[in-house]
């Protein structure tokens, strides 16, 4: 029986194929033959049409971090093509598996100025994984697969596939495909017995060992061999913003977040050390300060699959180039036990420091405005620490990702590499769709939140089941800091006059309070936890509060602002 | 050698005169020989991130391998050692590239060609550019009553003394290089041992 179907079909079937059950995009002229196709195909693939799209890309990165799958989004041509270059660059920079496809022009126009064309290759090379043009249906099967298998395999990333009108409406043979091998690709390269052996004696040899924790160890799912890894050897850790949950916050080894607004001890230890391990992190320049006085002292071990990390920015005495879940087993193995008793109670004078002039006063303030490190707190306690903590960018995402507290892997979805404003919602959404018996908790900023706001409309047509807490200040609350501390506190378009944010919640039929004095806190956040589907808690919090501790921009790790004078 | 670097001869500042081709470069003369699928775009990727991390490239050429569906590019450019290896990683991080390696001058054989078009009435004029071209190992290969053409393959430097010494007196028209081509002293082929290990893995 002959199998000749339109390429738009054999999108769909191969969409399915790859096991893709969840689709977030928005139609448009060039991709309407796909979206006719998908019309019949509406009970397997799951498309949830977003409002705008950025969002779309912002949702399949949320749905793929949460879930570790290939997110996948829809859109159509030229501007619909354009709109979602924040979020491959984003998804480029978190290393997080997407396939974006595009409409795009028939074969026959490309390169005349044809409506809504414009050359999405050459625009999206530099920020994807892979970047293919189909111009043809028989490409269709093998393209699919491609991208799929470059998306998820080795260090994951985004891939866009630009999908020709003429490739989507002419007819084609369908055969599935299955790629599973490039030769000029080998994602996960396998380290020699010798770089293991090496790597374990320079472990057994170190008197001060500590652990960086990166995102590598929650994209292997390597949580179980960090754990048995840090056990054994007893070794302190450090993670970064993305790898907050790859170990959880209550692990004794567990001395913090890394990085400008990371904690003290993890820091101020990076410069005492005699061995970092860095492991699925690449030493960015958030984590590492000042490169030129950065833990200088240490022999540095850096685990990571992609070769290209290494020596990058921070040079290391020894490579572990490979998947971290196999590396670190075979590491462990051969790690002496240890106890390292002395050097890890050094951790804690660091500690009891912060805890006495940020953390107390952050979450347990005794008086004055509501602060937005106990929202964040009280949220995460009230979710029983298992939720899944999402954040837009600024004041709101340290203070969300410092504060709330990890027990569960794949638990922290912000955007770290990019930073990008308003991947809040979208991410919360698609998160909510790929863990979705999770409670997902996204922290916003009143800045970041109408960045994307239209996704309302996402929630509202869907019944998104997503927690927004908006931490209002009325100002662009890390630029302002900045401007504070850098600028002679000369506040250039940082304050903000704001919509009231429960009328526009409610235009979308989300329910919502304001809370604004603390002992309506608890009984606020409860509420949000106890009502169904989606909820808009509006913290009016501090105008001026400060993330800290800080370490300027170009001053050492170990050189933290506990206060501002 | 060609490790050493350019000096600018026109007026010492190359920002200036625009007719220098040899600026004044820090660093060493790289010369990074890349394998690739036959795949469109690819150039593309290759020197995105060159551009990316302000390395000018001196010189490329493309062209298809002695293996079936490989392309191999070689292209040079000025830089410190630590570069040309991130280089190399980032361009070999591309899904469709096969290998990247870097080498200096000596671990390659390598060489340019390059045509000049001068001037035929200046050159019956003026004996200076027949006893250049013969002093410089050049060979004319093409005369009309206008112009002829001068082909001279070999390093950069004689390449450039060429240039150099016909247009202090005036005969050039046009002058074009190929840019370097060069293939490994090693005794090892680095692509082949690539491909069996690859297939190996299969």
């Amino acid at each position: 029986m002959s199998n000749t179907i339109t390429g738009a079909e054999a999108l769909m079937r191969s969409l399915e194929h790859e096991g893709v059950d969840t689709l977030f995009g928005y139609p448009g002229g060039a991709i309407m033959p796909t979206y006719d196709a998908l019309y019949d195909h509406k009970d397997t693939l799951h498309h949830i049409l977003v409002r705008h799209e950025q969002g779309a890309v912002h949702a399949a990165q949320g749905y793929a971090r949460v879930s570790g799958r290939v997110g996948t989004a829809i859109v159509t041509s030229g501007p619909g093509a354009m709109n979602t270059i924040t979020g491959i660059a984003d998804a480029m920079m978190d290393s997080t598996p997407v396939v974006v496809i595009c409409g795009q022009v028939g074969a026959a126009m490309l390169g005349t100025d044809a409506f809504q064309e414009v050359d999405v290759i050459g625009v999206t090379q530099p920020i994807t994984k892979w970047a293919y043009q189909i111009r043809r249906p028989e490409d269709i099967a093998w393209a699919v697969s491609r991208a799929f298998f470059i998306a998820r395999s080795g260090r994951p990333g985004p891939v866009v596939l630009d999908f020709t009108k003429n490739a989507q409406t002419g007819m084609v043979d369908y055969q599935p495909a299955r790629v599973d091998f490039i030769r000029s690709y080998d994602p996960v390269p396998v380290p020699t017995d010798d770089t293991i052996r090496r790597a374990a004696m320079m472990i057994n040899q170190s008197v001060k060992p500590l652990v960086l924790v990166g995102q590598g160890v929650e994209l292997a799912g390597a949580h179980e061999e960090l754990k048995a890894l840090l056990e054994k050897a007893q070794m302190p850790a450090g993670c970064t913003l993305l790898g907050l949950s790859a170990l959880p916050t209550d692990h004794p080894l567990n001395m913090g977040m890394l990085g400008m607004h990371g904690n003290l001890a993890p820091n101020v230890m990076t410069n005492q050390c005699d061995l970092l391990i860095a492991i699925g992190m690449r030493f960015d320049d958030r984590v590492t300060g000042n490169i030129d006085t950065y833990a200088r002292q240490a022999k540095i071990i850096h685990f990571d699959i992609d070769p290209s990390e290494i020596n990058k920015n921070v040079k290391c005495t020894l490579s572990v180039v490979g998947d971290c879940k196999d590396t670190l087993r075979r590491v462990t193995e051969l790690v002496d036990a240890a106890t390292h008793k002395a050097w890890i109670d050094g951790f804690a004078p660091y500690k009891e420091k912060e805890n006495h002039k940020v953390v107390e006063p952050a979450i347990h303030p005794k008086e004055g405005d509501l602060r937005m490190g106990e929202v964040v707190r009280r949220v995460s306690e009230l979710t029983e620490n298992k939720a899944v903590l999402v954040t837009d960018v600024g004041q709101n995402q340290m203070f969300g990702c410092k504060y709330f507290q990890y027990t569960l892997p794949h638990s922290v979805i912000t955007s770290g590499g990019c930073g990008t404003m308003g991947f809040g919602i979208p991410a919360a959404i698609g998160a909510c769709f790929g863990a979705p018996d999770r409670t997902v908790c996204m922290f916003a900023g009143d800045g970041g939140l109408q960045m994307t706001l239209q996704e309302f409309g996402t929630i509202m047509e869907y019944g998104v089941p997503v927690k927004m807490i908006l931490l209002n200040n009325n100002f662009l609350g890390n630029v302002r800091q900045w401007q504070y501390m850098f600028f002679n506190r000369r506040y250039s378009f940082t304050p903000m006059t704001n919509p009231d944010f429960c009328q526009v919640a409610s235009a979308y039929g989300i329910p919502s309070r304001t809370v604004t004095r603390r002992e309506e806190l608890d009984e606020a956040i409860r509420e949000m936890i106890a009502t169904p589907g989606a909820f808009l808690l509006q913290c009016g919090v501090m105008e001026e509060d400060n993330v800290l501790p800080m370490t300027p921009p170009g001053s050492n790790v170990d050189e933290m602002l506990l206060e501002i004078n | 050698m060609e490790n050493t670097k350019y000096q600018a001869v026109e007026c010492g500042d190359c920002n200036t005169c625009g007719k220098c081709f040899n600026k004044v470069q820090d660093g060493t003369l790289y010369t990074i020989l890349i394998y690739s699928e036959n795949q469109a775009g690819i150039l593309n990727q290759i020197t995105a991130v060159f551009t990316r991390r302000q390395v000018n490239i001196e010189s490329l050429n493309v062209c298809a391998s002695s293996t079936p569906g490989v392309h191999k590019y070689t292209i040079t450019c000025f830089c410190q050692e630590e570069m040309a290896k991130m280089l190399t990683k980032q361009i070999e991080k591309k899904i469709d590239v096969l290998q990247a390696r870097y080498y200096t001058t000596d671990q390659i054989f390598t060489i340019e060609v390059a045509l000049v078009k001068i001037s035929t009435p200046v050159m019956l004029q003026d004996q200076r550019v027949n006893l250049i071209i013969r002093d410089l190992g050049a060979r004319i290969v093409e005369v009309n009553p206008t112009y002829a053409i001068v082909e001279k393959k070999g390093r950069t430097e004689e390449i450039l003394q060429l240039y150099e010494r016909l247009n202090a007196v005036g005969a050039v028209l046009q002058f074009v290089r190929s840019g370097h081509i060069a293939v490994t002293k090693s005794t090892v082929e680095q692509l082949d041992r690539y491909l069996e290990r690859r297939q190996q893995n299969r």
